[in-house]
């Protein structure tokens, strides 16, 4: 599947994708990249002057790479889909951060498959800088399916 | 018996994933996992890993739809290990 079929599948738009380019997909995981553009709104309020990336964005951004991403590549080894009809719940996450990212800052996701079973996939990620140093790791979980009709 | 001891594993497998205003004793051999016990599908889906390790059975996507209720899950449980 080409990679950038997964991102125009993607259920997520401007200014909430946090997707650029897809690096790996596998049936065993993925590795994808994100630049945070100075321009992002919450830089003005986060923090008031000094602007860092919340913690809850590049969770978000591991979510979008690692769990969706990757889901949308593993339900396309199963289904004919179309791209208006896909499911997705976040259900779980558990993170820890190690570096800031500033505006400006590109970080590289990769996500390893823990299991995807009943539509239920679950993921470890991780999140580096352009230094190679660990921004954050965790495990991700979410639902996500192609709803059929009527359902 | 073994129906018995069936039930209270299955109770010992739910009980991590019940949310904080339900208890054990709210669970029935008729509550239904989603609509009465508040378990939401992500962790049913977990409960099910749980069931196959310990039952040492594979549950279907059939299954996984099949089991709404406590007592769903019990005929599933009796039904693979009555396969094997």
């Amino acid at each position: 599947m080409d990679f950038n079929k997964i991102i125009e599948k993607l259920p997520y738009d401007k200014p909430f994708l946090f997707v650029d380019t897809l690096s790996h997909v596998g049936m065993d995981g993925v590795s994808g990249s994100f630049n945070f553009s100075k321009n992002l709104d919450f830089y003005r309020g986060h923090f008031k002057e000094h602007p860092i990336t919340p913690g809850v964005i590049l969770t978000e951004c591991c979510a979008q790479i690692g769990l969706v991403c990757l889901g949308i590549f593993l339900l396309s080894e199963n289904y004919e889909t179309k791209t208006n009809d896909l499911t997705v719940a976040f259900s779980s996450s558990e993170m820890e951060f190690y570096q800031p990212v500033y505006p400006g800052d590109t970080v590289y996701v990769s996500s390893e498959k823990l299991y995807f079973r009943f539509n239920k996939l679950k993921c470890k990620v991780k999140m580096y800088n352009a230094a190679k140093e660990l921004v954050c790791k965790g495990e991700l979980a979410g639902m996500i399916k192609y709803s059929t009709h009527g359902a | 018996m073994e129906k018995e001891n069936y039930y209270q594993q299955l109770k010992g497998i739910v009980k991590p994933y019940l949310p904080e205003d339900v208890t054990v004793d709210d669970i029935s051999p008729d509550s239904h996992f989603i609509n009465e016990l508040n378990i939401n599908s992500a962790n049913l889906v977990d409960i099910v890993l749980d069931v196959e390790d310990a039952f040492d059975i594979t549950l279907e996507n059939d299954d996984m739809d099949q089991m709404q209720t406590v007592s769903d899950a019990m005929a599933i449980i009796d039904k693979k290990r009555s396969s094997k």
